[in-house]
Parts: structure tokens; C-alpha cells; sequence
């Protein structure tokens, strides 16, 4: 028991951390300090609202798709069908893109292949579709539109840098990785 | 677009159901455990946010990214858009603000896009499922795209 408690106080030790200085911030400074704790409020409501829904379906999708239906759809032979399923799945998505990861974990860990999880989170960080809407009106459709031409360019162009700046071995490192996280 | 997520799961959760209770169980548990697994760093991520935004109000970033500050505020905006992590429904209409009160296009595309593509706060996670090397080149690469986006609206708006 008391070994648990200490791996879980070891785990959460930066987030303590952060949670005592801000307590400190608090005291010192409290309006500073009062509306960090309500952005930080504001912010966890709106990642719990929207999490839920996408642990699930990864969930679902690591019990049941299998890693030789992952490989022929996103794997090293999939072409242009891994390439526009990657940006579907990134663009369809909803959340910030550190939920991203995650999902990232789960498709390198079935087999897709390196570059389509990078334009995955791509998509997921600048195309997806509801954010795209409301930029289309907060900013104008002329923005919007000129932006996301661009950044169909630069998800591909990004990926295509990322992929070729890693070597076999740091790939196999990454593949490593994605096998050991649950 | 949440509201249609949670209908997806929800019905791909049903349909798991019926074909495997067991599996979904397992698939449950799989959910739980990479966010648990995610969720130190997570929390973490929120609390520095949070203090930045507290630290960092829309005032003080409207100063700094005026339509005459050129590459300077450019440069200015996406380091601001590197480090800080806003909502978009936030973002947005901030940036809509911004330009009302005399923000430059360039300045707003940077910001835009190194605020959707570059997360600094957020490598510790993203190294941890790619690796640093991976982490570096790929911020480093949105960066510069973000600059060159920003050059483009200029032009382009």
C-alpha cells in the first residue's frame, strides 16, 4: 500500500510541484494566482468534456483492429489510401493536440507507418473541421481558405522533413516505444 | 463536434458490446489505462496554462503585435503562439480582437498557426511516444512553416 502511494506521489511529483507554486502564487500575488487556478479550471473542464469519447474509441480501436488490417490500411504499402485515411482520422478529431499522442501511440503500435501518423497529427493540429468552421467565421472565409491550402502543403511537407531527419534506428526507437506504452 | 464524438464512441461502444462483452471490457480498461498513463503530464500542462494565461493577458498581447511592428512582431506573435496552448474557441475570437484593435494579418497568421502546430509546453508528451530528435524536427519544421505562412497572408490579405 505504502508502496503504491509512493509510485503514485512519484509519478504526479511535477504536477505537485506546479500545484504548490501556484498555491504559493496564490498567497503572494492572489489575483494572479485566483484567475491561473480559474484558467486551469476552465481548461480541465474543457478537456474532460471532450477526452472521454476519444480514450474510448482508442480503446476500441486497439482491442479491435487487428495489426495486419492496420498495416495494409496505414502501414508501409498503403500509398495514398494510408495518406488521406491519416488526415480524415487527424481533421475528424476533436481536442487539443496533445491528446493527439496518444492516439499517435496506438497506430505506430498496430503498424502505421511513421510519415501517415505525422500527417495524422498534422491534421489533428491545424485542419480539423470544427475548428476550421469557426475559423472560417470569427476570422473570414479568405483567411480560413488561404490558411488551409497552406496547410495541406505543410502537413505533407512537415511529415515528409520529420520522417527523413530520423534514421532506421531512431524509427525503431519510436516503434519500441509505442510497443512498451499500454 | 464533442456532442458528435460522444455519439460515434457511444455507438461503436454498443456495437462492441453486443459482439464481445469481454472484449469491451478490455477495451475499457485499455482507455483507462493510456489516460491514466497520460494523465500526470496532462494535469501538469494545464496548470502551466494556466498560469501563463494568467500572466499573459489579451491586452498585453494586443501591444506587443500591432500591424506596424513588421517581422519583429511577427517573430513576437509565434513565439507567443509557440509557447502558449489556447483553446480555439478562444483563440479564435481573440485573434478576430486582436485584429480589430490593430493587429497586422501576418502577425495574427503567425500567431494562428504556431498556436495549432507548435506546442513547446507539450514536448515532454510528445517525446515520450516519438522520441526528442523526432519532437525537435517536427516543432522546428512547423515553426518555419508558420513564418512562411505569415509571409503569404501578408501578401495574400
Amino acid at each position: 500500500m505504502k508502496d503504491k502511494i509512493m509510485k503514485l506521489a512519484k509519478r504526479y511529483q511535477i504536477f505537485i510541484l506546479l500545484l504548490v507554486i501556484n498555491i504559493v502564487v496564490l498567497v503572494i500575488s492572489p489575483n494572479v494566482g485566483r484567475k491561473a487556478f480559474q484558467m486551469t479550471g476552465s481548461n480541465m473542464l474543457e478537456m474532460l468534456s471532450v477526452l472521454p469519447p476519444i480514450f474510448i474509441l482508442l480503446g476500441l480501436l486497439d482491442v479491435w483492429v487487428k495489426r495486419e488490417t492496420m498495416i495494409k490500411y496505414m502501414g508501409d504499402n498503403s500509398g495514398m489510401v494510408g495518406v488521406l485515411l491519416a488526415f480524415f482520422l487527424g481533421s475528424a478529431a476533436a481536442g487539443p493536440l496533445y491528446a493527439a499522442f496518444p492516439v499517435a501511440g496506438v497506430l505506430l503500435k498496430k503498424g502505421s507507418k511513421l510519415s501517415n501518423v505525422f500527417i495524422m497529427l498534422g491534421a489533428w493540429s491545424t485542419t480539423k473541421i470544427p475548428l476550421i468552421l469557426f475559423e472560417a467565421s470569427a476570422l473570414g472565409l479568405k483567411f480560413m481558405l488561404v490558411r488551409f491550402m497552406m496547410d495541406l502543403i505543410g502537413i505533407a511537407i512537415i511529415s515528409y522533413i520529420t520522417e527523413k531527419s530520423l534514421t532506421q534506428k531512431d524509427k525503431d526507437v519510436i516503434y519500441q516505444k509505442a510497443q512498451q506504452t499500454e | 463536434m464533442t456532442i458528435a464524438l460522444y455519439v460515434i464512441a457511444m455507438i461503436a461502444l454498443a456495437i462492441s458490446f453486443f459482439k464481445s462483452r469481454e472484449k469491451t471490457l478490455h477495451a475499457l480498461k485499455r482507455a483507462w489505462k493510456s489516460f491514466e498513463n497520460i494523465l500526470p503530464q496532462f494535469l501538469s500542462i494545464l496548470i502551466i496554462i494556466g498560469m501563463m494565461l494568467a500572466l499573459l493577458t489579451p491586452e498585453q498581447i494586443s501591444k506587443l503585435l500591432g500591424s506596424e511592428s513588421g517581422w519583429y512582431g511577427v517573430l513576437i506573435a509565434a513565439a507567443i503562439g509557440s509557447i502558449t496552448l489556447i483553446p480555439g474557441f478562444v483563440a479564435f475570437p481573440l485573434a478576430a480582437a486582436l485584429l480589430k484593435s490593430g493587429a497586422g494579418y501576418m502577425q495574427i497568421a503567425a500567431f494562428i498557426s504556431t498556436l495549432m502546430m507548435v506546442g513547446i509546453v507539450t514536448m515532454p508528451v510528445e517525446s515520450r511516444y516519438f522520441g526528442k530528435k523526432a519532437t525537435l524536427v517536427r516543432n522546428a519544421a512547423a515553426f518555419g512553416f508558420s513564418l512562411i505562412v505569415a509571409l503569404v497572408m501578408g501578401v495574400v490579405l
